[in-house]
């Protein structure tokens, strides 16, 4: 009797860990393909990000003129692809002020990874106020908040961050500020979403019952159930706002030279694609990669987590 | 039927009503005196008091917005800082580039992504499947300049002296010119008038105008130039427009209605381009509509790479003079085209969808 007993509460135990929320999800999302490539991808940008000064040869800012026989604008020398050894090794070349391209395309991982993560919390955070209270509340609180948004989304987003920055000024704190503004309202409409579907619940109403305060409700109880979507989003809206990002500063509005900052590095060299088209291209790829990341791991998480949203 | 309409339109107009009231507060938050930043740091009091009076700076806030907006509704988007003309002489000069651009991708877009998703979602899963979404997930992590700066790069540098080889920049090889269709039929214009701006603006679109006036040399000529910068700036809406598609069509194909049109032996293609795809459209026009705005924020990115006189492209030489007058008035006729577009798929639903007629 004390075997069977025990033996089942084994399986109970056994099951239950499982079949765990987190676990369950965990297995979803590694059965998806895009979610592992993204997640294999980034994983390997962060540690290039952490461990930037160990891969780079160069400061990433370091003008090499007197310290090594480079030309402005040299093109890249591999010895491993039968460069001379007699020329310094810079696998991307030379940028227009003589400096490493590979030490600054590494270094710019810092930047990207940097600015998708702030833009898209700051954005997160705000968003998720705004459509909380916005769902929560309803009446004309809810029509204020979401007109104001609706407004915000007329404007192609890249349009109203170039007016939002020529407003505050150039620089990257700026065009960070700006790409977050543009991306409120998506947050926003995603947890107004989630608030809507679940406050009628009977378990809200349950928590209201023993006296559970609004804010009580509306974050420890509502809110939970947006974080699903609201991961998905923020995974893809990272990536457009390191494309955005890099296209302030491609313009000249973001990140100002010698930052290392991909957008940056290809708007300073656009004019030479023709003679030093490696300047042009190592930066937009590493754009590209990073992007892709993101937004194949959104595409995994949103297929794992929430198939609703598949488009 | 007509009730929808009224309702769509008068749903936007808060919207429109909100959109110049972000470019009004922006065009106030400029840090520093007005006065100074469109006259100059040596601009004199006296000057300034004028300059103050002459705009109805000097009146309340609410009264600056009226005024705004009853310049903005009769058209005038005051003066630019840089050219010292008529914003809205510029925009009129310059905006039908950017529509023959972005319509040129928006037709690339469109002629590529709804084959490549149908093709996609018909044979799921397949080799082809895999590559159009590898493609489509490319196309929308890529920088917009990136992909016109190497375009350029692959087909007037490398594939130079083949007969492959496209332009790099500007919209015509130099020698040869557009002749605008009311000079050719030699109607009566007065430079400077209404009826020559509005000739203007579609004569400037070279496209339309070598049609008119059937000058095939310009039409090859504006269409060689045309394709990399079209094709770069449609890399986006494709891909996102592959993409819906397929998922679109993915959902449909599983339908009951589907399997009976297969079992009463209908033929697959007509299954696929009638049956299905004709009820997958919906979620594809609204995808269209909104790539509206990509395209003309996209403008501003592949016109200052090809050299394309567009709105684009006077934006950017504007965002470095911070001539805010452009800045503002591009950002308004974008926001309300983006918005009257939408305003305008939304209305198509109903003849796409005769179930909302119903509604």
């Amino acid at each position: 009797m004390t075997t069977i007993t025990e033996t089942s509460t084994l399986i109970t135990q056994k099951d239950y860990r499982s079949n765990s929320l987190w676990r369950l999800t965990l297995r979803r999302i590694f059965r998806q393909r895009s979610a592992v490539i993204g997640m294999s991808i980034l994983g390997f940008l962060v540690l290039v990000a952490i461990f930037a000064p160990l891969i780079a040869p160069y400061d990433p800012e370091q003008v090499l003129i007197g310290v090594e026989d480079v030309s402005k604008r040299a093109d890249p020398c591999i010895y491993l692809l039968g460069c001379s050894r007699d020329q310094p090794q810079h696998i991307m070349g030379v940028d227009g002020n003589v400096r490493d391209e590979f030490s600054r395309v590494v270094y710019g991982t810092r930047y990207s990874l940097f600015i998708g993560m702030s833009t898209v919390s700051f954005a997160v955070i705000v968003g998720t106020l705004l459509g909380a209270f916005a769902g929560y509340l309803g009446g004309w609180v809810d029509n204020v908040i979401m007109r104001l948004l609706d407004v915000l989304m007329a404007f192609p987003s890249l349009l109203l961050s170039i007016t939002i920055v020529t407003v505050l000024g150039k620089g990257l704190e700026n065009a960070l500020l700006a790409i977050a503004i543009v991306s409120i309202p998506i947050y926003a409409r995603v947890v107004r979403a989630s608030v809507l579907s679940v406050k009628e619940n009977p378990y809200v109403a349950a928590s209201r019952a023993l006296g559970g305060s609004h804010l009580h409700i509306l974050f420890s109880r509502i809110l939970p159930n947006a974080v699903p979507p609201l991961i998905v989003q923020a995974t893809l809206g990272i990536g457009t706002a390191i494309l955005d990002a890099a296209a302030l500063s491609f313009l000249g509005l973001g990140a100002q030279p010698p930052t290392p900052e991909w957008g940056t590095m290809l708007g300073m060299e656009r004019n030479q694609v023709f003679t030093a088209p490696h300047l042009v291209f190592f930066p937009g790829i590493a754009i590209m990669i990073t992007v892709l990341a993101f937004n194949l791991l959104g595409d995994g998480l949103r297929d794992a987590i929430d198939p609703r949203l598949k488009q | 039927m007509i009730q929808y309409i009224i309702r769509r339109v008068l749903s936007a107009i808060p919207v429109l009503f909100g959109i110049l009231i972000v470019t009004f507060a922006l065009a106030r938050m400029i840090p520093g005196d007005p006065c100074k930043a469109i006259l100059g740091e040596k601009a004199t009091v006296e000057v300034c008091e004028r300059f103050a009076r002459e705009y109805g700076l000097d009146k309340p806030i609410y009264v600056q917005f009226g005024i705004y907006m009853n310049d903005v509704l009769h058209g005038d988007f005051g003066e630019s800082i840089r050219f010292s003309r008529p914003v809205t002489i510029i925009l009129v000069e310059r905006l039908p580039t950017t529509i023959e651009l972005g319509l040129a991708a928006l037709l690339i877009a469109v002629l590529i992504g709804i084959p490549a998703g149908i093709i996609s979602a018909v044979y799921r899963n397949s080799p082809v499947d895999v590559a159009v979404m590898v493609g489509a997930n490319a196309g929308v992590s890529m920088p917009v300049y990136w992909l016109g700066l190497m375009l350029a790069y692959i087909f007037a540098l490398l594939l130079k002296d083949t007969p492959l080889w496209l332009p790099p920049t500007g919209r015509l090889t130099a020698g040869i010119a557009s002749t605008p269709f009311y000079e050719v039929f030699e109607w009566p214009v007065v430079e400077g008038g209404i009826k020559y701006h509005f000739f203007e603006f579609f004569a400037n679109m070279y496209v339309i105008n070598s049609i008119i006036t059937q000058d095939w040399e310009v039409l090859r000529d504006t269409l060689k130039h045309l394709i990399l910068p079209a094709f770069a700036l449609s890399t986006i809406p494709l891909s996102i427009i592959a993409r819906m598609t397929r998922s679109s069509m993915l959902e449909v194909l599983k339908l009951d209605y589907v399997r009976t049109a297969r079992a009463k032996g209908v033929i697959e293609r007509l299954v696929i381009l009638k049956h299905a795809l004709r009820n997958a459209l919906l979620p594809i026009v609204t995808v269209i509509g909104l790539q509206v705005g990509t395209l003309f924020a996209g403008a501003v990115l592949t016109e200052t790479i090809f050299g394309f006189a567009g709105v684009g492209r006077i934006l950017y030489e504007a965002i470095t003079a911070r001539d805010f007058p452009i800045i503002q008035a591009f950002t308004v006729v974008i926001a309300i085209g983006y918005v009257v577009i939408n305003l305008l798929v939304d209305i198509s639903y109903i003849f796409i969808d005769p179930r909302i007629r119903l509604d």
